[in-house]
């Protein structure tokens, strides 16, 4: 390059001059401050404020913490050793109390000899979700699965898990590692049976009874299969009676009949001894798991050309979505038992499971009728275009844009869900934030507790809704296919 | 959806056909249908139900579900505590959740008449107190005008305190709260000068307080709430046996029978009244449907009413309930139990 200018200009530079470092206030620590605390006037007030207050709560709230005690039997004690160890007038506080009743915020009144049961269920929670929910990243699910099978394990081995169980847990975890290794779609008939699995492992009694249940599906899809033929409409009338009337006649004595030919049983737990994270995690997943198909299909119906399905889903969502869930609770736990014949037993949880559904449902329809509404009619036209029937063009082209659309509310709705379980305590269950709380300080060795209980609480409310938000961006991000 | 509108039609047929039932089939036989007596409770009362850290319950209207359930199905561990809140108390004793609710509720008129329940009889004597900070310098309920005080919502103390200001034309102002425990912290915060609840309830939360020595409890009690349990209207034989029962337990102090002696009574007493009330002559228990027993069990349960409240909410404990009005009538209180004959 020189050579050709030599003659014709006097110099030319044939180094690089090193790069000088930026000045002081364009880099590192000084730029991050001066651009996103100090950028103007507001700015800086703003983050002065903000300042004081986190060193007023601080200052206020660090000796409270600082001076907790954890090792105590009860708040008295806990005051002499705030007292003994801090000088008179100090005050901390007596997170002993969480390692006392720990089991209660979390299982509520389940035996105790059982605890391994729930902890099984929602570590195998995790196998079933996996196909569901991370069929596309392999790292994701490789280091899900391998928390969850460490976690679940340990804890079963230490709530004392009896061998035959442990071995069962670990073949279903190792499964679905090995499946989620070659290909997740293997675990997905594990996922379609887990519900039924679920309920047996929380609520206990004989296995014939999910196995029976799960034959009225079956019987009713041979009925279809028999008269599809025919005409399609009875078709579906007929699985759909089949199985509603094998459920009510046939199933409860087939169970009772198996379970006296081949025992098959495990220990009955009654509802009235769930409580805690234990009843609040079952509603929520329940009601989540229910609440999004029965949204969907409502959302579709209200959109239906056809009157008395559109008008029925609009005369449902506006009325559940008018009436308060403390309503529906009461109506659940109270009115319920005026109109059922006496010694009906018809479980409270699974009452409040279907009232807290339909309200999710409710709410579940109008944000993914958001979605659909926010769909280009070209997409519409083009499904019809391609000359597909209706419910394939739902399932191709519009509900997988439209729910993508509707994550975010989709997620709300859930979280509000979750954290709406809490309002069973005014039908008398015992919630983790507040029922369990009075019940705890209903003896007197706790009696006066306050902030404790709803700090430990609050925080594993925290992580799981927390965890949800992520997994909804995580969604958002992974599911991405426009252009900006 | 048509389908939806026959399976609706269909269960609305089932329910109001269950509606027609539900009246049908006597408590009693239910009960022993079922092997287990359905008690609701308080979901959480210092002393008189909580559940402890296994689950179990204890407390002084526990005692009594527990005692009722020894006499009519000879085990006082076949109780099933239904935890029920102060708005589904009486819905859930009137739907037929509970057979029997032992729940500090107060025996008034219109619980009595309008919502069609039958108190059976007073296990606690009650009445509403105030709390005070002793630095306030008040010493009586009179000179309250113009405090701030917490009172729970939707209770009867919250017409009481109305009433009794009226009456004394003072103001006041008060300061909402849902819970117990709330108002404690309330009261703990300063929000209002005065806490005002039932004298038991009162006293327990005094005793938990980091300082009890600086809160004085207001000699004014400027209710009547007798609490006691109560049964559906219609089955006066369910009545009776929860009413006999709960008279058993305080007949049972009066005449001397406790859970420790009580073996030794059934051989040796010569007192006739003691020998009706544990069935060793007489079958006092046929004309009600139960055996002979029934009263034995019950006192076995638990011990007899004067155990249940010394083990429970007593002196001994730290609530330190004094008997006052729950004391016999023979000691100058007001239980006074019905002869057995």
């Amino acid at each position: 390059m020189s050579d050709t200018h030599a003659q014709t200009v006097a110099f030319v530079r044939d180094t690089m001059l090193p790069s000088a470092a930026p000045p002081i206030r364009e880099s590192g620590a000084i730029r991050w401050l001066r651009e996103n605390l100090f950028a103007g006037p507001i700015n800086t007030i703003l983050t002065i404020l903000g300042a004081l207050i986190v060193w007023f709560l601080v200052a206020t709230f660090w000796d409270w913490f600082a001076h907790s005690v954890w090792n105590a039997s009860s708040l008295n004690e806990c005051r002499a050793i705030i007292v003994a160890t801090w000088g008179e007038g100090a005050r901390g506080a007596c997170f002993a109390v969480i390692r006392e009743r720990w089991n209660q915020y979390l299982f509520g009144f389940y035996p105790v000899e059982l605890y391994w049961r729930p902890t099984m269920t929602f570590g195998l929670l995790m196998v079933a979700l996996a196909p569901v929910l991370f069929s596309a990243s392999l790292t994701i699910r490789r280091v899900i699965l391998i928390i969850t099978a460490v976690v679940t394990l340990s804890a079963m081995v230490v709530l004392g898990a009896p061998v035959g169980w442990l071995i069962f847990a670990a073949l279903v975890l190792g499964a679905g590692l090995f499946a989620s290794e070659r290909n997740i779609t293997w675990m997905l008939p594990f996922s379609l049976i887990y519900p039924l699995l679920g309920v047996w492992f929380l609520w206990g009694g004989t296995l014939w009874g999910p196995i029976f249940v799960l034959v009225g599906p079956l019987l009713g899809w041979a009925a279809w299969r028999v008269l599809s033929r025919v005409s399609p409409l009875l078709a579906t009338v007929a699985a759909i009676l089949v199985t509603l009337l094998f459920w009510l006649l046939l199933a409860g004595n087939a169970a009772s009949d198996a379970e006296a030919l081949l025992p098959l049983s495990i220990e009955a737990v009654r509802s009235d001894r769930f409580g805690g994270f234990l009843l609040s995690l079952t509603i929520g997943v329940a009601g989540i798991a229910l609440s999004l198909p029965l949204g969907i299909v409502l959302a579709l119906a209200r959109q239906s050309d056809m009157f008395l399905i559109k008008s029925l889903s609009v005369i449902f969502i506006e009325f559940i979505r008018g009436v308060p869930l403390i309503t529906l609770l009461f109506v659940a736990s109270l009115l319920l038992n005026y109109f059922l014949p006496p010694g009906t037993s018809f479980d409270i949880i699974l009452r409040v499971i279907i009232m807290v559904t339909i309200f999710a449902a409710a709410y579940m329809a109008e944000v993914i009728r958001g979605g659909l509404a926010a769909l280009p009619k070209g997409q519409y036209e083009a499904a019809d275009a391609l000359g597909l029937d209706y419910w394939k063009a739902q399932r191709l082209i519009v509900l997988p844009q439209a729910l993508k659309i509707s994550i975010p509310g989709i997620v709300s709705t859930f979280i509000g869900m979750f954290k709406d379980t809490t309002l069973v305590t005014f039908v008398g269950l015992y919630d983790p934030l507040k029922s369990m709380s009075d019940a705890v300080r209903a003896n007197i060795e706790w009696k006066g507790i306050y902030w404790e209980p709803f700090i430990f609480v609050g925080g594993i409310f925290f992580l799981i809704c927390f965890g949800m938000s992520r997994y909804s961006m995580y969604l958002e991000r992974r599911l991405q296919r426009d252009h900006r | 959806m048509k389908k939806s509108v026959f399976l609706g039609t269909a269960a609305a047929a089932t329910l109001l056909a269950g509606m027609g039932m539900a009246q049908e089939g006597s408590t009693l036989t239910q009960v022993k249908e079922r092997d287990e007596l359905n008690c609701g409770v308080n979901t959480g009362l210092v002393g008189f139900a909580a559940p402890d850290a296994s689950g179990n319950w204890t407390g002084f209207d526990v005692a009594y579900c527990r005692a009722l359930a020894a006499a009519v199905l000879g085990d006082p561990a076949k109780v099933k505590f239904v935890p029920t809140t102060g708005q589904t108390r009486f819905t859930a004793l009137s739907s037929g959740e509970v057979d029997v609710l032992a729940r500090n509720s107060t025996w008034t008129y219109s619980r009595d008449t309008d919502l069609n329940l039958d108190f059976v009889g007073v296990n606690y004597y009650d009445g509403q107190g105030f709390m005070v900070r002793s630095d306030l310098g008040v010493t009586s309920a009179k000179e309250l005008d113009g405090a701030t005080i917490c009172i729970q919502t939707g209770t009867t103390t919250e017409l009481n305190l109305a009433d009794y200001f009226r009456a004394n034309n003072m103001a006041y102002t008060p300061v909402n709260i849902d819970s117990n425990a709330e108002g404690e912290q309330q009261y703990m915060a300063g929000a209002c000068d005065a806490y005002t609840t039932d004298a038991s309830g009162l006293a327990a939360t005094r005793a938990a307080f980091a300082d009890p020595e600086t809160h004085i409890i207001l000699p004014e009690i400027i209710s009547k709430e007798p609490l006691g349990p109560a049964v559906r209207h219609g089955d006066s034989n369910w009545g009776d046996i929860a009413r006999w029962t709960l008279n058993a337990l305080i007949a049972a102090e009066e005449y001397g029978v406790t859970s420790r002696n009580i073996e030794e009574l059934v051989r040796s007493s010569e007192n006739p009244e003691v020998q009706r009330l544990l069935g060793t002559t007489d079958e006092l228990g046929a004309m009600m449907g139960l055996d002979a027993e029934w009263a034995r069990r019950a006192i076995l349960a638990g011990g007899n009413y004067g155990e249940i409240f010394a083990a429970n909410i007593g002196e001994q404990t730290p609530i330190g309930l004094a008997r006052g009005l729950n004391a016999q009538w023979t000691q100058g209180g007001l239980l006074y139990a019905p002869p057995f004959r």
